[in-house]
């Protein structure tokens, strides 16, 4: 077996140091290395988005990314997304337009659509179909999902 | 929308109550949007080992041997097993308390012995220290197959000749056994009235055979499970299923051990829809964990959920029907085969039950098939056989309307059953909104906007779901506070834990917040069937309103010692009790709450039920299309769905479920398809090629709840999981006839087999 | 008298009557009402003195979950149909 490798980064804003195997993933490394089991695994191969974190800000679904490729990086998982003891808007948003069924893909959801409005504080309903596009959701038909981005976006923007 | 005043989400209350029919925040929804809710993936033990599953790569093929040797040496592997670990099953039944099932079939599907029945079929299984080491011990196990030929739809395993499963599969025709070994398991009929004269009657007679191609229920959190061989001898399961019961008793019948020995822990589940009911790890991981002495857990890849687990059947479904010139139906005639995969139990029985269950017609004939093929064992998949069904018969009544003059919503009316309708297979239908849904459809802002442009088309279709009752049980006990603890044994797949709490919530006259539902282990709750048939707010929530009324008749005991009054002196309305033998006192549930313990002890309610009085439910959609008519690609413009709930108890969650399954529906209508090899490989096992609808492929989906109470629930609640799923393909196929001119006979109608059919009709050659 | 429907599949036990007036107050007079008369019915819908678990008996258009013990009144329609589980398995194996 290689010889397992240290990798320092950042995660959710805090330095995290761990060792793993070179052939493993960031999500493998998150969850079974450093125990944050909140991205999900959905298909293991990029296309289900379950796993979605932000990878020095740009969105990535961490199946596919190496773990050694997190050193010196900043890694942003859902368990980053709620300020403190507060609920992020998205999060709050999601809860009252029951934008979530199972929830198994709400983690990675969540992610995509907080990197949506860091960026366009705005956006249409176009454009957040757009950027989830790369999330399945197999109970919702995205209707309520779509509804709570647009009413986070509202939300965030009064807060302003 | 240019409609001022559109309500993208309409409610049609008949009915308003306190706590029901309100949208508070689902209980475990904080858990589930900060990434804390723990799937049955999630969960970490001490000692735990990881297994991995070797896999028949031939479609059908006889195992000469298994050489695990190899593996067994291999310096991290803790444990190796094959069918040999398992015992032979013979010929019992296992009894699921809602309907029965060979062992052997449950048994062969966990792990084949004899013969591969199917690509992805599970052969033998590693269990080591780390995922990567068990998956690369796989490759050392040898197995020497004798490939042989598969055969891979129901057509072609009816014809004679054509590769036999089952050696020991005998047709059942017609109810009765037969020596005939076949890939039909059973033949059977629906009769009613007289045919030959029904269609003798009919003015218009259409004619039409449809092909619909397998797809999987497509979940995003793959099968996962965590069992541990205690050295007590007790199994200790935490998996992800829809059925902790079911997981329990089954895994218990394959390792012949008393139930009680068993124990499962519902983690949370990432999606079902039918599909997390069958067995398929636990038994292969209780012997590993056995053998290993450590817990093991093992978790599916998306090509196993592909390739191995339960996707709903392909058909072949041939329709008549005859109508006479005034949209009067009088005769439809249904032959029915469905794909069941590598044994049998096909949802061809529903599927015919389903397929003329719209409509009030004197004379009906229905033959059903129930074929094995070599693919993987088919499961339940909302509504199962009902989509199949109905796409054959909305689009023949589309077609009629059409050929005779009159509005496709108009002639469904004329036609719609309704109470006192006796349907195909016999009893008559109690209370039912098929008549409502279809004028709610009439009515709407929808149905009366102008669609103008080439290529664009409306379509409309119904359909029908019967849902199911089964065993549910609960306890409910109440805090000095005045909070209550629910604890109930539904796995909570969409929010049904807030759907039941606000139940109680209605019968107690508390806050729906001041209910606490747990969903328990198999240890710490009675008896409670699978979270599926739409019937956990149903059926777990008669479960619950009785609980709540245990609790409520017990308070209302204490009041009367505490204020030395006759109980029937005492009154309860809105969490309020007050006694009405003139001395005016009151006291709320909250209050009382307080002297539980000095008025006689703490206060648990119970239910264990197995409810009648399962109520159906009908659901509708209208959907615009625009075809492009260069490349075949439908595009969705508006699209609303209709669904009669009885009383929608959280509206929010009951849009939900119609958004979800209409989207389901389109995703089979239009994309979603096993495509097989010759040999029987999946050519598309992966979430990129089995191409599931995406936020961009779709519009809103708009909803319309209809309310017609249904008599068996104290609120009328009607189960709403399924129905919705059941209209889409025939509305889009609808639609698409209406944009381009072409009536589509099979499924998917992606953009191939739409060219295909406007090439038909202009004659180009293909 | 309650009325008792013989599916098609049962029909060469009711000498092919498809409706059958018998006396009975449960399903499980019924059916023994019905099994002298008519031999066979019995063995037909009944294992271990319930109902065979993939049959249902429909009373008066609603499923009965506790089959043979369901109460019949003299004016009822009784079917005997396939039972529908929730969602797999046994129930869908057979059509009566």
């Amino acid at each position: 077996m290689p010889r397992k490798v240290q990798v320092q980064t950042k995660i959710n804003g805090e330095e995290v140091e761990f060792l793993c195997e070179p052939r493993q993933s960031l999500l493998e490394a998150l969850r079974d290395i450093v125990g944050l089991t909140g991205s999900k695994e959905g298909c293991n191969d990029g296309n289900c988005g379950a796993c979605t974190v932000l990878f020095d800000g740009r969105i990535v679904t961490s199946c596919l990314v190496l773990a050694v490729e997190a050193e010196g990086k900043q890694i942003t998982t859902i368990e980053g997304i709620a300020m403190g003891n507060e609920l992020h808007p998205i999060q709050q948003c999601f809860l009252e337009g029951a934008a979530l069924q199972c929830g198994v893909c709400t983690p990675g959801i969540i992610v995509a659509a907080k990197a949506l409005l860091d960026q366009d504080s705005n956006p249409s309903e176009e454009k957040i179909r757009l950027w989830l596009a790369n999330n399945l959701c197999r109970c919702t038909g995205y209707d309520k999902i779509v509804r709570s981005v647009q009413a986070a976006a509202e939300r965030m923007q009064e807060a302003r | 929308m240019s409609t001022q005043n559109y309500e993208p989400n309409m409610v049609l209350s008949t009915t308003e109550f306190d706590v029901i029919g309100t949208r508070p925040v689902r209980h475990d929804g904080a858990d589930k949007v900060t990434g804390r809710a723990l799937y049955g993936a999630d969960i970490e033990l001490s000692g735990l080992i990881h297994g991995a599953i070797l896999r028949s790569p031939h479609a059908h093929a006889r195992i000469k041997s298994v050489d695990t040797s190899e593996a067994e040496a291999h310096p991290a592997v803790r444990a190796v097993v094959t069918s040999a670990d398992l015992a032979d099953a013979g010929d019992q039944m296992v009894d699921l308390g809602e309907g029965a099932m060979p062992l052997k079939f449950l048994r062969g599907n966990v792990l084949a012995s004899g013969k591969a029945l199917y690509r992805g079929h599970a052969i033998a299984a590693v269990a080591a220290t780390s995922l990567h080491d068990a998956q690369e011990a796989l490759k050392l196990i040898k197995v020497e197959y004798e490939v042989l030929p598969a055969t891979l739809t129901a057509p072609d395993a009816m014809r004679d000749g054509a590769p036999i499963l089952h050696e020991d599969l005998k047709t059942t025709e017609l109810g009765k056994p037969t020596d005939k070994v076949s890939n039909v398991s059973n033949h059977f009929q629906h009769v009613k009235g007289d045919i030959e004269a029904g269609f003798a009657e009919a003015d218009l007679v259409i004619e039409r055979e449809f092909n619909t191609a397998t797809v999987h229920q497509g979940y995003i959190e793959p099968h996962n499970t965590t069992v541990l061989w205690n050295n007590d001898g007790r199994v200790q399961i935490w998996c992800s299923s829809q059925g902790s019961f079911t997981i329990r008793d089954t895994t218990a019948a394959i390792l012949e051990m008393p139930v009680s020995q068993v124990k499962v822990t519902p983690m949370e589940i990432g999606g079902g829809f039918g599909g997390k009911i069958p067995v398929y790890l636990e038994p292969v991981a209780a012997v590993l964990s056995k053998k290993s002495g450590h817990p093991v857990k093992i978790v599916m890849s998306r090509a196993d959920e592909f390739e191995a687990t339960g996707p709903t059947p392909g058909s072949r479904i041939k329709v008549k029907m005859g109508v006479r010139n005034d949209g009067k139906m009088v005769a439809a005639q249904a032959w029915m085969a469905y794909e069941a995969g590598a044994y049998p139990g096909a949802m061809v029985v529903p599927g015919s039950m389903c397929v003329f269950a719209a409509y009030d017609i004197e004379n009906i004939l229905i033959d059903g098939f129930d074929v094995v093929v070599n693919k993987p064992s088919t499961a339940a998949y909302r509504a199962p056989g009902a989509t199949n069904a109905a796409f054959t018969t909305e689009t023949i009544v589309d077609e009629m309307a059409e050929k005779l003059g009159i509005d496709p919503l108009e002639l469904r009316l004329k036609n719609a059953a309704t109470k006192g309708t006796r349907r195909a297979d016999g009893p008559k239908y109690p209370r039912i909104g098929c008549v409502e849904v279809l004028e709610a459809m009439k009515n709407h802002p929808h149905y009366n906007a102008p669609l103008e442009g080439p290529n664009r088309g409306r379509g409309v279709a119904i359909g029908f779901w019967f849902n199911v009752g089964l065993p549910s049980s609960c306890s409910m006990s109440v805090n000095a506070d005045g909070t209550v603890m629910l604890i109930e044994g539904s796995p909570d797949i969409g929010g049904t834990r807030t759907s039941l709490a606000m139940q109680a919530a209605e019968v107690l006259g508390i806050a729906v917040g001041d209910v606490r539902p747990t969903v328990a282990d198999t240890d710490s709750v009675g008896f409670t069937a699978v979270t599926g048939g739409s019937r956990v707010t149903f059926a777990t929530g008669i479960a619950v309103i009785k609980a709540a009324r245990d609790v409520r008749d017990q308070m209302s005991q204490r009041v009367a010692r505490i204020w030395g009054v006759k109980e029937e002196d005492v009154e309860f309305e809105k969490g309020v009790f007050t006694s009405n033998n003139g001395t005016k006192n009151s006291i709320t549930f909250k209050e009382l709450a307080k002297q539980l313990s000095s008025s006689g002890g703490p206060i648990v309610g119970r239910a264990a039920i197995n409810p009648p009085g399962v109520g159906g439910s009908f659901s509708g959609n209208i959907a615009d299309v625009e075809v492009d008519p260069e490349t075949g690609k439908v595009t969705i413009l508006r699209f609303t769905a209709f669904q009669d709930a009885g009383k929608a108890v959280h509206p929010s969650y009951v849009e939900g479920q119609m958004q979800g399954g209409s989207v389901q529906g389109i995703g089979w209508a239009l994309n979603e398809e096993y495509f097989m090899n010759p040999e029987g490989k999946m050519m598309n096992s992966s979430l990129l090629d089995y191409r599931m609808p995406t936020s961009l492929d779709l519009p809103m989906i708009d909803t319309v709840i209809i309310e017609v109470p249904n008599p068996g629930h104290p609120y009328g609640v009607r189960g709403v999981g399924e129905a919705n799923i059941i209209p889409p393909p025939a509305a889009l196929a609808n639609a698409v006839y209406h944009a381009v001119g072409v009536r589509m006979d099979r499924l998917p109608m992606n953009p191939v087999a739409v060219m295909e059919a406007i090439w038909e009709k202009e004659d180009v050659p293909a | 008298m309650p009325t008792v429907f013989i599916p098609g599949s049962m029909r060469e036990l009711s000498a092919g009557q498809a409706e059958i007036q018998v006396q009975g107050s449960t399903v499980r007079e019924i059916i023994s009402e019905l099994d002298e008369s008519h031999p066979g019915i019995k063995d037909w819908l009944v294992e271990d003195n319930r109902l065979k678990p993939n049959i249902s008996v429909a009373v008066d258009g609603v499923v009965s979950p506790v089959g043979l013990l369901q109460d019949v009144e003299q004016d009822s329609e009784v079917h005997f149909v396939a039972a529908i589980s929730g969602g797999c398995l046994g129930g869908m194996l057979a059509a009566v």
